[in-house]
């Protein structure tokens, strides 16, 4: 019976408790380490970011004379040239994104349904492009789609084609170039996911009477969107502030964000405008991860109604 | 009626089945044939062939040669979504991006079931499997057992004229098994449909099936209803497979089969030639006194280790000839009283109408 009591003491008054103050010290001292341990990472994140992009929202509070202004922010409003290259550089993400999507997705999905072996072959070529620099692979394209380039030639020299395409040093041009170097991006990410899907999976679906294709439409397809979703954030995020390509290929006639970004700052050494729209692309693209993020984690976590 | 499989339940003809991968051989003329509403288990050790003759049989891989007749119709190339065979698989396969509802609705949507008839049979189906209310769980929050059954009813809800199971059980922890044996059973009983079921757990096999189909490399060993496969296996591969078994060699001569200089008495019918193995059971064996009486025959021992098992002891016991051989009894207090200690020599008897002989290969 005083055994029972004495050890009900003790659950009811945990200051007393055996040894509890030395295992909270002894938590809080692994805490310590633990935080010690991560510092020098911290310092260098806090160093390289937090501190660059507070100078860039700092320096965007101010005007030419160096008086604090909101008029870096007010032009986005007033300038009709600034809109125009803001709907410009969504229309080159969109068309750059939809074109990698539409290349991309029987490439991977190619890629998945290969032999281990073969798989490893062909992702090499996916990669190697990586190897080589934007701007030598660029002006490669423009070598192949300029007006006297490899395609118009050969064509006309066939005969498809009376007068030379407008493939370089325009729209197109840069949507072209563009997607071959963010090709990778989506393909690299959609393959993983692919891989993952459980090939019993699919054959569920063709044992419970669902066509090859009503399978691929049923299960393999949503199952590989989440994959696809991660490649399209990739690409669509890198196209916004991309800059040697569409400088390039665009003959000047394409400007987008990072274009605008260094007139401003080489050619009109105005920092404050040129901070602003840092700020800007940075507000717009934090904006659709969230965006982004949000759908996803709605389809990943709820279900999908087949209705 | 709905989910009622008795009347529809079609006979399997297995013939002439031939598989290789390369130069390799899983499946060589393979024949069996699957009555009507019968369950019958495929067993067999990794690599023996079952799961791959279940893969023919769903049209998931195409066999070099053979046929497969349902109901007499022939179904081997035809593809797999048009079989209507039922398959419940290894790790559930379900439909991760689909609620519990939409999974067991998918084979209705297919073969384009009105909405409200779909509605009703999914319900059913759920009712079935004791899973009701649960249609609009993400597969993700139900436990392992819940997938099971929704792997289950969504392999019945479309009234397949055949269930394929690939080892179903094998996730479960073991006493989550043992009761899903006993539920699988009991809803081939009410649905009666033929149901070909993999495993390489032998007792799994003998609880359920009607009839086992023992297989080792690439063909078909035996197969006989449970009682008669661990009672009377027809091979050594099948005695080891199936139960613990102890192999003493014999002779056959002079009309008689002789262990040790002593003529067995055996109600078997004796080997005409060859040479073959005893096959002894633990439970099959006792202790008895040292004078062969009646139709019991005696193998001198002695006794190497016993170990308690709670509900049962084991002895290792040497005979003469060096063989090791294992008995096993209940802890009565009759039997734990005469429990033999370690270096005694003891007698065990073997009832004639227990003596198995197969050919040693």
């Amino acid at each position: 019976m005083s055994i029972g009591s004495v050890s009900l003491d003790h659950v009811g008054r945990p200051d007393r408790a055996l040894n509890a103050d030395k295992l909270s010290a002894d938590a809080r001292r692994e805490a310590r380490g633990l935080f010690a341990l991560l510092s020098p990472g911290l310092l260098l994140v806090f160093a390289v970011i937090i501190v660059p992009i507070g100078w860039l929202f700092w320096l965007s509070l101010f005007d030419e004379s160096d008086q604090l202004s909101a008029a870096n922010y007010a032009r986005f409003f007033e300038q009709a040239s600034y809109i125009k290259t803001f709907v410009t550089t969504f229309k080159v993400a969109f068309a750059v994104t939809g074109a990698c999507v539409l290349f991309g997705y029987p490439l991977a999905y190619m890629l998945s349904q290969l032999p281990r072996r073969a798989a490893g072959v062909c992702l090499i070529f996916v990669i190697l492009p990586f190897w080589t620099s934007v701007l030598v692979r660029t002006y490669a394209w423009l070598v192949i789609l300029q007006r006297k380039g490899l395609v118009n030639t050969w064509l006309m020299d066939i005969g498809v084609i009376g007068q030379p395409l407008p493939l370089a040093n325009n729209f197109a041009g840069v949507v072209i170039g563009m997607t071959h170097i963010m090709l990778p991006f989506l393909v690299l990410p959609l393959y993983a996911s692919m891989k993952t899907i459980d090939v019993d999976c699919l054959r569920a679906g063709m044992n419970l009477g669902a066509s090859p294709a009503a399978t691929f439409r049923q299960i393999f397809f949503p199952l590989s969107l989440p994959g696809l979703a991660s490649g399209v954030v990739i690409v669509f995020v890198l196209c916004l502030g991309f800059f040697v390509t569409p400088a390039l290929m665009g003959g000047g006639k394409v400007i987008m964000w990072a274009m605008r970004m260094e007139q401003t700052t080489s050619l009109y050494s105005n920092w404050g405008a040129g901070a602003a729209l840092g700020v800007v692309l940075l507000a717009v693209t934090l904006a659709l991860l969230g965006l982004f993020r949000w759908l996803l984690g709605a389809r990943a976590t709820g279900v999908w109604s087949q209705r | 009626m709905l989910l009622s499989l008795a009347q529809s339940a079609l006979p399997i003809g297995i013939s002439g089945i031939e598989k290789r991968f390369g130069a390799v051989s899983i499946l060589s003329d393979l024949s069996l044939d699957v009555a009507a509403g019968e369950f019958l288990t495929l067993l067999g050790p990794s690599g023996s062939g079952k799961t791959t003759l279940l893969m023919i049989l769903a049209g998931f891989v195409r066999a070099n040669a053979g046929s497969i007749k349902v109901g007499g119709e022939e179904i081997i190339t035809m593809p797999p979504h048009k079989r209507n065979i039922g398959m419940v698989f290894q790790n559930y396969a379900l439909f991760p991006h689909m609620n519990v509802f939409h999974n067991i609705a998918f084979p209705l949507k297919q073969r384009r079931v009105s909405t409200a008839e779909t509605a009703e049979r999914v319900e059913r189906a759920l009712d079935l499997v004791q899973l009701k209310g649960l249609g609009e769980r993400r597969v993700d929050q139900l436990s392992g057992g819940q997938r099971q059954r929704v792997a289950l009813a969504r392999a019945i809800v479309f009234e397949p004229r055949i269930v394929l199971m690939d080892e179903p059980l094998s996730a479960l922890d073991k006493s989550l098994r043992e009761h899903m044996q006993i539920e699988l059973r009991n809803l081939h009983r009410r649905l009666g449909m033929t149901t070909v079921y993999v495993t390489h757990d032998q007792r799994e096999a003998i609880t359920m099936s009607d009839r086992v189909a023992v297989m080792n490399a690439g063909r078909i060993e035996q197969i006989d209803q449970p009682e008669v496969l661990y009672a009377r296996p027809k091979t050594k591969f099948v005695a080891g497979f199936i139960g613990e078994s102890s192999f003493i060699p014999v002779e056959c001569r002079n009309g008689g089969v002789w262990h040790e200089g002593n003529k067995l008495r055996m109600k078997d019918a004796m080997p005409s030639s060859g040479r073959h193995v005893m096959v002894v059971r633990p439970e099959k064996l006792r202790l008895i006194a040292s004078e062969q009486t009646g139709d019991i025959n005696a193998l001198p021992a002695t006794v190497g280790d016993v170990i308690y098992q709670g509900d049962s002891f084991v002895c290792y016991a040497t005979l003469k000839d060096g063989r090791q051989v294992i008995l096993r009894d209940y802890c009565r207090s009759d039997v734990l009283a005469r429990l033999p200690a370690p270096g005694e020599p003891i007698t065990l008897g073997i009832d004639a109408q227990d003596v198995v002989l197969v050919a040693d290969q």
